[in-house]
């Protein structure tokens, strides 16, 4: 499709485009009442990174206290409350609602050719959920104390504790069904509002990578609400079904927990992983190799994910024949993982690599992913996985694959697509520096405690004895530069979606019918139906060639 | 007022009277649960309680949920979601089996 003419640089709002209010509204509240899935999706990126902020801050906290043993800078007391909405807010704020609140909002519907989701007061309903749950969960801070169990929530000890466990677990059962409702809506809209001409073999791998997240928020989601409800009426009413005491069982939990949260590591990477696929195929100009596996083992990884909580404790009390069965399984995912890895470099063989800052972002995720996805099979090794279970070795390893696997691609995405959403780019010179900056960053920050995990020293711990001091010290440092990069790189995409120079409809060359359309996006996407006739990443230089 | 509810367009309309037998049958089951789970019948218990409970959202899914009227793909999608539940009660109780 031919290019449109790029609007002039001082118009601040292009006419026609979603950024333009309508209905006579203005300011926050045609944001805030507004239905149309690309407003929601901002309406989300503004919460989640706001959330991410506070979980950045605390993260840095965290570290600041093992600068040097002896727990200098806040009592043990402190320090569980810190970590524990640490990972709250990073998990259930941030992580799991994550690219498919805001970016798949965005683009699922412009990537099939839709106008809408299928339920599009239903989305707007889901972001005020999200926020009156995360508000509920931040309640907790002003009321009873801070929770100290982490964000697992474990019985026996988030029965007795007597820091606002309820209020926190309520915040997180209203934000499920937030998620609940996103996946399904993203499900009803994959199979009803495809373009003409849009067949299942013919959608972008980042939907069919959300299709199959769809699935996982919609059937594991409410396992974990009806967990944490359990745990807000043992509290409230006394009901013993976890106490050991009562008859119940503690172990049970665990279970409940994991069926939901093992899955919810999926919810987390599948949407990253689809990115991946569109990245390459566009700065490779050619093609994805794969497409069919790719696409299958995105549902594959979905329907495994299931089947692998037990990972989780082998030392929790679980029998050895389900100890077994557990890790087995665990092995089973690392097929389909594969097989996505190796079908990304065969995409990148002999294409035409143009090495912009979202592929770079890429090339930094397989580093890190493999790093961490390597480091999960020496996990569910159940020889191993005794030796190592709740040492820094498990927090380095999700962290290499939730932050360096799933945050680096959404940094990357936001990289791809900022050009579309606000019709304007950023710097690139800087994007690539401050990736270059959070990568080292990261494997400072993060590789030290594979080492210490190693030798011993336990996660949660507020101090540490002082053979791992230069180990933390480097791993505080990294931290540090992490930082740096983050700030330099919002600054910069912050300041290009506002300031930056107007770029044409598709600048990157993309194949996928988001770069059809004019940028910013009008309000219902695309002038005419658009009607699909070729694969999703054709290219014709390549098969020129 | 009609005495039927039709509110797809290709499925037998359903009687007040069939939806008011089916909450006393929902009612009822809820109440052997609860007196089963009173009596030690050890292992059935839970039998008796899972089976009950597949009786129970069998009549919600097809009456209330009309979708033993509806399209062969929202079947499929309600037989993964059950199979899915399925082999998450099974690896949750194998491991409880054998922990005794």
């Amino acid at each position: 499709m031919a290019e449109l003419a790029i609007p002039p640089q001082e118009e601040s709002v292009v006419e026609g485009s979603y950024l333009e209010n309508l209905n006579g509204r203005k300011g926050i509240t045609a944001w805030i009442f507004s239905t149309d899935h690309k407003r929601i999706g901002i309406l989300y990126l503004i919460a989640l990174f706001s959330f991410f902020s506070v979980g950045v801050i605390l993260g840095i906290l965290l570290r600041l206290e093992m600068l040097s043993p002896g727990g200098k800078l806040f009592s043990p007391q402190a320090y569980n409350a810190l970590f524990t909405l640490h990972g709250v807010v990073m998990i259930f704020l941030f992580v799991i609602p994550g690219i498919p609140v805001t970016l798949g909002n965005f683009f699922l519907p412009i990537q099939i050719g839709a106008k809408d989701v299928a339920f599009p007061r239903l989305n707007l309903l889901s972001w005020y959920l999200y926020v009156i749950g995360s508000i509920v969960i931040l309640t907790a801070l002003f009321w009873r104390g801070l929770p100290d169990t982490g964000w697992t929530f474990y019985v026996p000890y988030s029965l007795r504790t007597t820091t606002g466990v309820t209020i926190a677990v309520f915040g997180v059962f209203i934000v499920g069904f937030s998620s609940i409702l996103t996946g399904l809506n993203f499900l009803t809209t994959i199979h009803r509002l495809r373009a003409p001409g849009m067949t299942w073999f013919k959608m972008p791998l980042f939907v069919w990578a959300l299709y199959a997240t769809a699935w996982v928020q919609i059937i594991a989601t409410p396992v974990l609400a009806i967990t944490l409800l359990l745990i807000v009426i043992s509290r409230v009413f006394g009901l013993g079904i976890f106490s050991a005491a009562a008859g119940g069982d503690p172990v049970l939990y665990q279970h409940l927990f994991w069926i939901y949260s093992h899955p919810a590591v999926y919810i987390m990477i599948l949407p990253p992983m689809g990115i991946v696929s569109e990245i390459i195929a566009t700065f490779t100009h050619r093609t994805i190799f794969g497409y069919k596996a790719i696409a299958m083992s995105s549902l594959a990884i979905a329907f495994i994910g299931y089947l692998v909580w037990g990972h989780h404790m082998f030392v929790a009390g679980m029998s050895q024949q389900a100890d077994f069965i557990f890790s087995f399984l665990t092995f089973l995912v690392a097929i389909p993982s594969g097989i996505k890895v190796f079908n990304w470099v065969a995409s990148m063989y002999k294409g035409s690599i143009d090495p912009q800052p979202p592929f770079l972002y890429v090339m930094a995720f397989m580093v890190l992913f493999c790093i961490g996805g390597l480091s999960g099979l020496v996990l569910g090794s159940l020889a191993t996985d005794v030796h190592l279970t709740a040492t820094y070795f498990v927090v380095a390893h999700f962290h290499y694959i939730i932050f360096g696997g799933g945050v680096f691609i959404f940094f990357g995405a936001l990289h791809y697509w900022l050009p579309k959403m606000f019709g304007r780019m950023y710097n690139k010179k800087i994007a690539s520096w401050a990736l270059v900056d959070m990568f080292m960053g990261f494997n400072l920050l993060y590789f030290p405690m594979f080492v210490m995990g190693y030798e011993g020293m336990p996660r949660r711990y507020f101090t540490y004895l002082p053979q791992f001091e230069t180990m933390q010290r480097i791993s505080v440092v990294g931290s540090w530069i992490l930082v740096a990069g983050l700030i330099v790189m919002f600054v910069n995409l912050i300041h290009g979606s506002m300031k930056g120079p107007r770029v044409g409809n598709n600048p990157w060359g993309g194949t996928t019918l988001e770069w059809s359309t004019p940028s910013p996006p009008p309000h219902e996407n695309f002038e005419t139906e658009p009607v699909v006739t070729q694969e999703p990443y054709y290219h014709e230089e390549a098969l020129t060639k | 007022m009609s005495k039927t509810i039709t509110s797809g367009h290709h499925e037998a309309p359903t009687s007040y009277g069939i939806y008011v037998l089916i909450w006393l049958a929902l009612m009822s089951l809820t109440a052997i649960t609860a007196v089963v789970a009173g009596i030690d019948l050890a292992a059935f218990t839970l039998v008796i309680a899972l089976l009950i409970a597949v009786v129970k959202s069998s009549l919600v899914v097809n009456v209330f949920m009309r979708v033993k009227y509806d399209d062969k793909i929202f079947k499929i999608f309600i037989a993964i979601a059950g199979g899915t539940l399925t082999v998450i009660f099974l690896l949750t109780f194998a491991d409880v089996y054998f922990r005794r």
